[in-house]
């Protein structure tokens, strides 16, 4: 697992847009990798928050998970990356 | 209507600024009135959203300096090129106002029931979570021991430095200069290292419990290193401040 570049944030710093689309805490949640099978924390993901929107990726194999985008007022969720996410 | 989310929905809410106190030429703590608080256990965060004249909005997490029950409080270190932190550092004035959404966090978090030996590995700015622990810890009374490690460039960088030069009983304060040191310094005078681990972590055998906060390259630093001196990663926790230009 290569260490996170200096810009990269984790799960922690989404922990309120978490609330807002689930409806709960959510960064203590075990997320498991739909490529690679690996059970991380939500607040061990990866975060990448480009200027469209937020992309989290898993730690091991790099493949996203999570994707938000704010458009129109609503926000788009993309799980697909996820195997499972449990709070 | 204000106030009357669904229940596990967060609002945002007003904050207006009570008062300010510089901690170091970079960083300012600021004091806090929301008048609906309800609280927070140590170690979380609030997002803090500015909203400009032409509607364009920005929003940033910031953690919780205080300890649960004290007036709520952030501290803020000023980024070079930030978009946000320069403004709460230097712009806002007592009786200005912001928005705040929180608290937030579920795994960055101390409860005294959680035990220890606590281990709380601190990069820069990344003691204010752990400093809210630190609070908490001695307003209960706990007798959990702890030893902090906190790395920072210089003397004049240090945070709270009053304060954790006078720790409650239990706590034992490492620091580590990693730029600049005072003359005659006896420290440590370098970026935290897998030595510098052997030396300061609690054995991997009392099963501690090890919170790492501060630039991401600090904290993938540091937790790669407890791993290494035999700490269970479940037993640590970790929070990225993304590059802070330290």
């Amino acid at each position: 697992m290569e260490p996170l570049e200096a810009g990269v944030l984790d799960g922690n710093a989404i922990g309120g847009l978490l609330i807002e689309v689930f409806g709960t805490e959510m960064t203590a949640a075990v997320g498991t990798c739909g490529t690679c099978g690996t059970a991380s924390r939500v607040a061990e993901f990866a975060v990448y928050q480009p200027g469209l929107g937020t992309v989290v990726r898993c730690r091991h194999c790099d493949n996203v998970l999570m994707v938000f985008v704010l458009a129109h007022g609503v926000t788009c969720v993309d799980l697909l990356g996820l195997a499972s996410l449990v709070a | 209507m204000a106030g009357t989310a669904v229940r596990g929905r967060l609002t945002w809410q007003t904050a207006t600024v009570g008062s300010v106190v510089d901690e170091t030429a970079r960083v300012r703590t600021i004091f806090l009135d929301v008048p609906d608080w309800a609280g927070h256990r140590a170690g979380q965060h609030v997002d803090v959203r500015l909203t400009a004249e032409d509607g364009y909005q920005a929003e940033r997490a910031y953690s919780i300096a205080s300890a649960p029950g004290e007036t709520l409080s952030l501290t803020v270190e000023r980024l070079e090129d930030g978009e946000v932190s320069p403004y709460l550092t230097q712009e806002l004035r007592a009786g200005d106002e912001f928005e705040v959404r929180g608290p937030v966090g579920g795994y960055f978090v101390w409860d005294v029931a959680d035990g220890g030996p606590l281990l709380l590995l601190a990069g820069g700015s990344g003691i204010v979570p752990l400093r809210s622990i630190l609070r908490y810890r001695e307003r209960l009374g706990s007798e959990v021991p702890v030893r902090l490690l906190y790395s920072s460039r210089s003397l004049a960088d240090v945070i709270y430095r009053a304060e954790l030069d006078a720790p409650a009983a239990g706590v034992t304060v490492i620091h580590t200069l990693t730029r600049q040191q005072p003359p005659g310094w006896t420290g440590y005078a370098r970026r935290v290292d897998q030595e510098m681990i052997a030396s300061v972590a609690w054995p991997a055998a009392d099963a501690p419990l090890a919170y790492a906060c501060g630039p991401t390259s600090f904290v993938e630093s540091v937790a790669s290193a407890l791993v290494a001196f035999g700490y269970p990663p479940r037993r640590i926790r970790t929070e990225r401040f993304g590059a802070t230009g330290q």
